[in-house]
């Protein structure tokens, strides 16, 4: 198999005194998806924290083509090409619409997704472009939080919690809209509930139970059973 | 029942934001111990709704009431000591303070109760939340399981006759969502209303007995939660065609 775009290799990391996440290891291959599942609690957002260097990890447990990335500040991974939408959004307030978009564009890298091509994929987010991002309902402020990471124009999007807030009709958009993410060369980690969806939308998957990985592997070996047992660690 | 002591009755509930309508004409009653549910697209308007119930926002013209008063006028505190608590889409508690700590002052603030009398609130709201094992955590620290339960405990201390839920199950996996459903069907059978606005549908439709479905604004259907599934104006604004949600409700 060629040299997976992003890999993590053994990485421990917590809060404090509290060890989060035990020798995970995961390999993202290149224009691929791979479903990270789990209970809560069981280190999902954790090692998004740890991949970005918001949580601490030694310097070689997280490898981006082939390169130890432990030493790059998290400001600087956007531009390197891994972003990360957060849980809860965590939009600039003051900020309009068009704002956020154009920041994370600006602090990101030139390419073919810029803000008007976010409107497109979500016409409600043009047609409030003016207004604060804070005013918007918490479903369009996950979509900014999603546009804000493709303006970047990454190789690699975290997704934590895509579809958390959206209405069953933009989770389909969302979902709809992946493949031509994914094609126009950016690949993803995607956090969902919806086992069974990112069961089919996913290359493949990692189930975490207590900050260890108890399952991994092409996502077409698994049944949605076999999923839900690992997620208690059965 | 006389229609003036109803947990909630609301009459021509309109709210704008310049140009931008966001409740229309909105009426609907709210009978004591039943469970309505709201659900509508991103923008509908639900949580704004919310906002005008619990205090957050002022009506620009339209009657609410609840328990027999009209609390159109009335600020968020005075609401929640007359009995209405809400919980939030995204947990807000004092991420400094730990999670018992966040419940006491909501027993305190939302009862009116020195710290010494809300204690055995925020204790029994703790408890019923299955929040034990984490009440000493900082709240900023918990995960996303337990600051929705730490959202629900806050809204429970205050001792609540009216429960509005923002969307409490999202993010959560089946089983915990199992466990939540279980939690607040507890809290409706011990007499609880509420109102409780929700995305993840076979949770939502596991607890409800009525639908309400806003649209810009506007209430366009309302009625016994499978009518309101089958309804084609609400597959086109809401669910989508081939919604996976669908299938997962109908098995």
């Amino acid at each position: 198999m060629a040299e997976p775009l992003l890999s993590v290799k053994d990485l421990s990391s917590g809060y404090g005194d509290f060890q989060a996440l035990f020798g995970v290891s995961l390999e993202l291959q290149e224009n691929a998806i791979l479903g990270l599942v789990g209970a809560n609690g069981a280190g999902k957002s954790t090692l998004f924290k740890a991949i970005l260097g918001l949580l601490p990890r030694a310097r070689d447990m997280v490898n981006f083509r082939g390169k130890p990335i432990g030493n790059v500040k998290t400001e600087d991974l956007s531009r390197l090409g891994i972003v990360m939408v957060p849980e809860g959004r965590k939009l600039f307030r003051s900020l309009s619409v068009e704002e956020n978009l154009q920041l994370a564009a600006e602090y990101g890298r030139k390419g073919e997704w810029t803000p008007d091509r976010v409107f497109e994929l979500f016409p409600i987010l043009g047609q409030r472009r003016r207004q604060a991002a804070t005013s918007l309902s918490g479903g369009q402020q996950q979509m900014v939080a999603i546009g804000r990471a493709l303006v970047a124009n990454p190789d690699v999007i975290l997704f934590d919690e895509i579809s958390l807030g959206l209405a069953p009709i933009v989770v389909n958009d969302v979902y709809a809209a992946m493949p031509q993410i994914n094609a126009s060369g950016i690949s993803a980690i995607v956090v969902e509930q919806d086992v069974d969806r990112v069961r089919k939308l996913s290359h493949s998957l990692v189930c975490l139970n207590e900050g260890r990985v108890v399952l991994s592997g092409p996502s077409q070996d698994f049944t949605k059973a076999q999923l839900t047992a690992a997620y208690f660690g059965e | 029942m006389t229609q003036g002591a109803l947990p909630l009755s609301i009459r021509g509930l309109h709210k704008s934001f310049g140009a931008l309508v966001v409740a229309e004409d909105i009426s609907f009653d709210v009978e004591e111990n039943s469970a309505l549910g709201i659900i509508g697209p991103n923008g509908a308007g639900k949580t704004t709704l919310f906002n005008l119930i619990a205090g957050a926002m002022s009506p620009g013209s339209g009657k609410i009431n609840s328990f027999g008063k009209d609390i159109g006028s009335m600020d968020a505190r005075r609401r929640c000591l007359g009995g209405i608590a809400r919980s939030f889409q995204v947990p807000q508690p004092f991420s400094g303070m730990t999670a018992f700590e966040n419940v006491l002052i909501a027993a305190a603030f939302g009862r009116g109760l020195n710290e010494h009398a809300a204690r055995k609130f925020a204790i029994e709201a703790i408890d019923r939340t299955g929040l034990g094992g984490s009440s000493n955590r900082l709240a900023g620290s918990m995960t996303l399981l337990d600051r929705k339960r730490l959202e629900l405990a806050r809204a429970l201390a205050t001792g609540p006759r009216l429960l509005l839920l923002d969307e409490i199950a999202g993010g959560l996996t089946e089983a915990e969502c199992r466990d939540l459903v279980s939690l607040i069907k507890e809290i409706r059978d011990q007499g609880m209303t509420i109102i409780w606005i929700e995305h993840v549908l076979h949770a939502l439709l596991a607890v409800v007995d009525r639908v309400m479905v806003l649209d810009f604004g506007k209430v366009i259907a309302q009625g016994a939660p499978d009518e309101i599934m089958k309804d084609p104006q609400v597959a086109a604004v809401y669910l989508g065609p081939d919604s996976e949600e669908l299938e997962m409700i109908n098995g």
